[in-house]
């Protein structure tokens, strides 16, 4: 993706927006130019879906995941993984930082914002999809955003609008959800960094949208 | 616009039940259904609908009998410990003959057991959630789609019959997320003059109860009770038939195991096994009529389930034992790979599974 990634890119949005498939994505994404990349898993809502999914390729791709030692077993306790401070401090490392879902999964990133802020090296963005029932208008889609930056106790920087009706997606879809990002943009004076589509629809989509993102999907469908 | 929203399939649950005119519910809070509870808190305020959070499961569900004796459209929604916990209202619902929905978004167990997907709770949905002889419409989606769809049946049969009736998902259904269109045609809402709505003085008082003094009245409410059972039986089975025309091997799962077992049949198929797949789709009513049609030209069949063989039982009692029934399972929070349930179906071609 043509996006200037900066040392720290945060991941927020609604839940069920397509965070942790974005994160890996872009953690893949980045180590294809730093060598240094790590992927942090701070989501303390969701039990099911989790970073530590794609653990194996991540793995093989030499980026470094953080999650907690409790992501995808039946301990349902909201537990942070204790080096996510190193991702803050060490920084030699370009970092993905995955947040929970809506306003109380981004409460446990108040506990780094402040050094974040401070380091000023990071992009924080929201995650949108306007096929999803809670984020399906510009004015619900603030509601949730605002919420978020209170309880993470920072201020978005962009918008990854990942528009989707999961398999079912078509090019229209995509193309039919352009105008309800580019209102969120201007109602937020927040630039759009990228549009997500799967693979398959890249090619279709391309010359028709600037700064496409091409999604691996990363879960296993059943 | 797509006429599709992407939910998860505890999300579609709330919604339906929103458009299916479901103004109020109760419940507490368990992984993995927390969902329905999240969703309804942030939409029934915006549409004038009650959405309160227990101090427990239980008190969750006398909110719903004291509710369901109005005749308003109520649910509450739970994971497996939590419907343990119901039992006592379930039965109090059944005895009173109120209708509700009770949504199960099953975990593994028994006791705290873990928070990842089961159907460990057949059993308990269709044979004993509680004392005394009662029965509940047991609804068993698989897919998002169906995640709805179950609900606002659920809704509509409950009613119908005066009865709970309860969607039994698993934890993996109510965690992913599929495109679902939710264009319903939810009709009136039927007649309830036996709902306590306040006498205004024009009409003797409605009493809602299940404590009777005489026991042959108890008998007369029960035989009542069983007659209706007996009608739905025979009117509300539902089931899907999937290539069981030419099937010479059957694999019988519902709900997520469904999913699972088509997989492994399609596979199966390209490797020139003649197999096909029986999904209840009622659980109670247990529609009996395709297993009993299957035995007449499969060899075996196959119950896939996430238990250590629950529906396995009903199954054996439809097909009443005319050809071997085997189980592939897992448990405590595992599902059966499509690899496990094709080797199953191997094992049946080549001679049986053991």
């Amino acid at each position: 993706m043509k996006y200037n990634y900066k040392r720290i890119t945060l991941l927020s949005g609604h839940y069920g927006s397509g965070k942790t498939n974005i994160a890996v994505n872009m953690a893949f994404d980045l180590k294809k130019n730093f060598h240094n990349v790590t992927i942090a898993d701070l989501d303390i809502v969701n039990p099911y879906f989790r970073t530590k999914d794609s653990q194996t390729e991540l793995e093989q791709s030499g980026i470094k995941l953080i999650c907690s030692e409790y992501a995808n077993s039946n301990v349902d306790i909201p537990a942070l993984p204790q080096e996510m401070y190193s991702v803050i401090d060490d920084k030699s490392q370009r970092a993905v930082i995955d947040i929970g879902g809506d306003d109380r999964g981004a409460l446990a990133l108040g506990r780094y914002s402040k050094g974040i802020i401070e380091e000023n090296d990071y992009d924080m963005l929201f995650v949108i999809n306007c096929y999803r029932p809670l984020t399906c208008d510009v004015q619900t889609t603030l509601e949730v955003m605002r919420e978020i930056e209170n309880a993470g106790r920072i201020k978005f920087t962009g918008i990854v609008n990942n528009s989707n009706l999961g398999e079912e997606t078509t090019a229209d879809d995509i193309l039919d959800s352009l105008d309800y990002a580019s209102d969120i943009s201007k109602a937020t004076r927040l630039p759009i960094v990228a549009t997500c589509v799967k693979e398959e629809l890249f090619d279709v989509l391309s010359e028709r949208i600037s700064n496409l993102f091409a999604l691996k999907l990363q879960k296993k469908i059943i | 616009m797509s006429d599709k929203v992407l939910m998860k399939g505890n999300e579609a649950i709330a919604e339906a039940a929103i458009i299916a005119g479901c103004r109020h519910y109760f419940g507490y809070p368990i992984t993995p259904q927390t969902e329905i509870a999240a969703y309804m808190a942030k939409r029934m305020p915006k549409i004038g609908g009650t959405f309160l959070q227990a101090e427990s499961e239980i008190a969750a569900i006398n909110m719903v009998y004291g509710v369901a004796s109005t005749g308003k459209r109520v649910m509450t929604s739970s994971s497996s410990p939590g419907i343990s916990l119901k039992g006592e209202g379930l039965s109090y619902l059944a005895g009173a003959d109120l209708p509700s929905l009770v949504i199960n978004v099953q975990r593994g167990g028994p006791g705290l057991g873990g928070i990842q997907p089961s159907q460990s709770d057949y059993f308990q949905a269709t044979k004993g959630a509680a004392h005394g002889d009662f029965r509940m419409i047991v609804l068993a989606p698989s897919s998002v789609q169906e995640m709805a769809d179950m609900t606002v049946k659920g809704f509509e049969l409950a009613d119908k019959y005066r009865m709970t009736a309860m969607v039994l998902a698993d934890g993996t259904m109510g965690q992913m997320m599929e495109p679902v269109s939710l264009d319903y045609k939810i009709g009136e809402p039927i007649e309830k003059p036996w709902a306590t709505t306040g006498t205004k003085m024009e009409r003797p008082h409605n009493i809602v109860n299940s404590l009777f003094l005489e026991p042959d009245e108890l008998e007369k409410s029960n035989f009542a009770r069983y007659d209706r059972y007996k009608t739905i039986e025979e009117n509300e089975c539902m089931y899907e038939e999937y290539m069981m025309d030419d099937a010479e091997i059957c694999v019988t799962a519902f709900g997520i195991a469904a999913r699972v077992s088509k997989n492994a049949i399609n596979e199966a198929r390209k490797q020139g096994i003649k197999v096909g797949l029986i999904r209840p789709i009622t659980l109670w009513p247990f529609p009996k009529a395709p297993y009993i049609k299957a035995t007449e030209k499969v060899k075996e069949i196959i119950s896939v389930e996430l238990s250590m063989g629950q529906m396995i039982e009903d199954v054996r009692l439809a097909s009443e034992c005319k050809v071997p029934v085997s189980l592939c399972n897992r448990v405590g929070g595992m599902i059966p790979s499509p690899e496990q349930v094709l080797d199953a179906i191997k094992n049946a071609a080549k001679g049986g599974n053991k």
